[in-house]
């Protein structure tokens, strides 16, 4: 792969001799943004005004290379992958990088949000271009100081070299000669055959802060004179303050003052456990505000809403009454998921310092340009007025994506007139909303006699979910007779983006049906697949949205790593999924164990395109396969009359290492440009490991949490309990 | 209010704070020792894990006034430079992802090898339990503490 960046006009470069010498490298690219923005478009952000983008390298005359990460860093790696592309073009010392997290700065920097798995496929080129210029400034600087062609000369490990002559320069003796060049019009990109770091495990940059456990975190930010918070919200959705009676709590100990704004109860103290003391103290009386809605509620709602009349139509091919009016066989199935919550281990938190002159926003969030906007609206203030650093995140899951948090610190400093440190309880951020929206499919499969896929339904019916399908994700394209539609019911539960959203769960349901349906058909579930993709490649009903080489790759891929179908002693269950422009096949392995299927080993085969850090390639796919699992087997939040009935992790289940299968990972190699791997490994898990359980059990599973569902309905073989979850 | 005498890290602190405080609390809000995570509060999830003469305690819920003579350790204190066998294993694995949960995991950790110094899988798993990893690092856990355990 070789591939030339012309540096148009639009595309300037500005190039400045950093004080005390050094280069200063600044970029800017005004170039269209690339789509793989799901979550944040779920979010409601407009992160396609911001297009402009700009990043600072800066080479200092000891060697010592500066790069800039902007995109918040929440465990997804990027503060190590960002800095990894720009040093194998620049042919930099990987010893002699520091990594910074910027600021936010929207006229530097495009595109600074974490969300849907989109920064990598962004910023490929981008990051490419600026290492690739810088070196080409350094090794002109180079041949004018030894008086021969720039072509004469190379680069490698942080030196220019003339092989020719054997002189080499480091970087470092260059930088501040570099600085007084032209920008070069047009850079030449490395081949990937020659990439030294790309591809490569590389540690994480903040290894080190980290296990000596330096205050990186938001929660751990501290500025001398602010104040902690606290604040009691509505217990129910649905529900407002009637009456606040804050007197005992407003003379406990260490308490500032107890405020009340929309329908929060602020306390404010001199530290996290008396404010947190003080709160239990508050008599807050609430009354009704819209729907006090229960779990129970959700289930009959659903169910009219399957009937519903008034679905919104996301796909339409060919004749589906007619092909089920001819089928000879119908298949029917029904599918749901509960409310989850994303539970980061770090809980929501923010710093806010809200002055005459302008305000100071500090903590952990996935869309600081966001964050600051709205701040801004809220104070009434020019944007430019408002400053935010960005914290190193505990998690996010797509939590972060919504700054409700932050513009409650914001407010709650502009009252009291001090620096506030905002933090929610795990308890306030359980039940304080955004959750992955609970939401029930119906799929329908009409066979034809000799077991072709010749109709196909799915009607997804959601709570705040708005749409809840992905219409032109397989098997649309594979059937001549399809209709995908949706309703939606909206309700006073605050819904949100949740790592891969909707995909989290459509992809269990349709996986599970796939192989439900291949069973019914008579056929191997990999080959079903295959014949299904075989058919969209040759004979495509309409528009095909995926990259039928791509799947059929992956699938082959994961049938052969894990031995598809040659194994005795395992029941193994297949899955397949397109996501955020990328490809996992997945397979999952059970065996029986004193009449109780044991989920052993997750096979994933995955295709994000060209892998920048195997480490975090990795750490992104077996990471997505245990929250896939962890959430499917045990996730689950319930509602009663509006309130949430559960709080903590007493009541909450998370995976825990006891419980996590084997996992083995391969990817495709096929040199395109990457597709981005914080979301894609997540969404395929749940229907692989549901279909291995049918395998060996015989019973479908069809709703989450799947330890439910094997608790109240015995298996047809063996036992009702999954020997290494049941406790 | 009540001042507390505090044997951390081998080094003395003093604390004027009610003696309910978590142990936690004092030391984010009180000591600046900020490595030491508040996860659930309720002694569910581990982030918040220390070491109390040795062993493992969950600081969210213990008292301050509860810790008395005891010889407290945290993460900043596992090891002066950070290169604990544990702290070591935990670079070289490149355990962390997000990294919150990650102080608490060591802690726990650095303590099953104290007194367990060759554990097996069961007893490692055993161990690990009680803390709880949302972005699913188990996998390199495991892997660090079985090369700690080499090491040792």
């Amino acid at each position: 792969m070789k591939a030339t960046t012309m540096n148009s006009r639009r595309n300037f470069l500005k190039i400045s001799a950093l004080t005390g010498g050094g280069l200063l490298l600044g970029f800017k690219w005004a170039e269209a943004s690339t789509t793989a923005d799901t979550a944040a478009t779920a979010a409601g952000l407009d992160i396609a005004a911001t297009a402009e983008f700009n990043s600072y390298l800066s080479i200092a005359p000891d060697g010592i290379i500066t790069i800039l990460s902007p995109n918040p860093e929440l465990g997804q790696n990027i503060m190590t992958s960002f800095p990894m592309i720009v040093a194998e073009e620049l042919d930099a010392d990987w010893s002699k990088v520091k990594v910074q997290q910027a600021p936010l700065d929207t006229k530097k920097f495009e595109r600074q949000l974490t969300g849907g798995s989109g920064a990598i496929p962004h910023s490929w080129k981008r990051l490419r271009t600026a290492g690739a210029t810088a070196r080409y400034l350094l090794i002109a600087a180079a041949a004018k100081r030894w008086n021969v062609a720039e072509s004469e000369c190379t680069a490698e490990n942080s030196f220019v070299i003339h092989p020719a002559s054997g002189k080499k320069l480091s970087y470092g003796e260059l930088a501040t000669e570099a600085a007084g060049i032209a920008a070069p019009t047009s850079v030449t990109f490395k081949d990937r055959k020659n990439f030294k770091l790309i591809g490569t495990p590389v540690r994480n940059v903040s290894n080190r802060s980290i296990i000596r456990g330096e205050g990186v975190f938001g929660l751990d930010f501290y500025r001398e004179g602010m104040v902690y918070a606290m604040i009691q919200r509505p217990p129910a959705f649905g529900s407002k303050i009637k009456a606040a009676d804050i007197t005992a709590a407003k003379s406990m100990p260490g308490i500032i003052d107890v405020v009340t704004f929309k329908n929060n109860v602020a306390v404010i103290g001199k530290s996290t456990w008396e404010v947190m003391k003080a709160r239990k103290a508050l008599k807050v009386e609430y009354e009704k505000d819209g729907n006090l809605e229960s779990t129970t509620d959700h289930k009959e709602l659903f169910t009219q809403l399957l009937n519903s009349e008034k679905a919104t139509v996301r796909r339409k091919d060919g004749d589906v009454d007619a092909a089920f009016k001819r089928a000879s066989k119908v298949i029917t199935s029904e599918f749901e998921c509960p409310f989850i919550p994303h539970n980061p281990m770090e809980p929501m938190n923010f710093f806010a310092d809200v002055r005459e002159d302008g305000v100071e926003l500090v903590g952990p969030t996935q869309t600081p340009g966001a964050a600051r906007t709205n701040t801004a609206k809220l104070l009434g203030i020019p944007e430019d007025k408002v400053t935010v650093n960005i914290t190193r995140l505990g998690g996010g899951f797509g939590r972060r994506l919504k700054f409700d948090y932050v513009l409650e610190a914001a407010e709650l400093s502009s009252i009291i007139k001090k620096p506030v440190k905002l933090i929610w309880s795990r308890e306030d951020d359980m039940t304080g909303g955004s959750y992955r929206p609970a939401v029930r499919y119906k799929f329908q499969a009409a066979l034809d006699e000799a077991g072709q896929l010749i109709g196909y339904k799915l009607r997804g019916v959601g709570i705040n979910a708005g749409n809840c399908t992905r219409e032109d994700n397989f098997p649309s394209a594979a059937v001549d007779n399809l209709l995908i539609d949706t309703v939606e019911h909206v309700s006073p539960i605050t819904t949100g983006p949740w790592r891969a959203p909707i995909t989290n769960f459509l992809a269990f349901a349709e996986q599970s049906f796939i192989d439900e349906v291949a069973h019914a058909a008579g056929k191997d579930p990999v080959q079903f697949r295959l014949d299904l993709l075989q058919k969209a490649k040759t004979n495509p009903v309409g528009a095909v949205k995926y990259d039928i080489d791509r799947m059929q790759s992956v699938i082959r891929l994961a049938a052969e790593k894990s031995g598809w179908g040659k194994k005795k002693t395992v029941s193994q269950g297949f899955s397949v999924y397109f996501s955020h422009a990328s490809y996992v096949a997945q397979v999952c392995e059970v065996i029986m164990t004193s009449g109780k299927p044991v989920v052993k080993k997750v096979y994933a085969a995955c295709d994000c395109g060209e892998v920048v850090n195997k480490t975090g390639a990795l750490q992104q796919v077996m990471g997505g396969i245990v929250d896939g699992y962890g959430h499917a087997m045990f996730g689950k939040l319930t509602f009663k009359e509006g309130m949430p009935e559960q709080n903590n992790f007493n009541t909450y289940r998370l995976i825990r290492i006891k419980e996590i299968p084997e996992v083995e990972v391969y990817f495709v190699e096929n040199g395109i440009d990457p597709t981005g791997l914080g979301e894609p490994a997540l969404p395929p898990t749940g229907g692989a490991v549901a279909n291995a359980i049918f395998k060996a059990t015989g019973m479908r599973l069809r709703n989450q949490p799947f330890l439910d569902e094997l608790k109240n309905q015995p298996a047809k073989t063996g036992s009702s309990k999954m020997k290494n979850i049941a406790s | 209010m009540a001042e507390f005498s505090l044997h951390i890290n081998g080094k003395q602190y003093n604390a004027d704070v009610a003696g309910d405080t978590p142990l936690l609390w004092v030391l984010r809000d009180h000591l600046g020792l900020v490595g030491t995570k508040y996860g659930c509060g309720i002694a569910q999830c581990g982030a918040c894990t220390v070491h109390l003469n040795g062993s493992p305690v969950r600081a969210c819920v213990l008292p301050v006034s509860a810790v008395k003579d005891s010889m407290v350790t945290t993460i900043e204190g596992l090891s002066e430079n950070g290169d604990h066998p544990i702290q070591v294993a935990w670079d070289e694995t490149d355990v962390a992802q997000c990294g919150y949960c990650q102080a608490g995991q060591m802690m726990t950790a650095a303590a099953l090898l104290k007194r367990n110094p060759k554990p097996s899988l069961q007893q490692i798993d055993d161990a690990m339990q009680g803390n709880i990893c949302r972005c699913g690092s188990y996998h390199r856990i495991r892997q660090a503490i079985k090369s700690a355990s080499e090491k040792m």
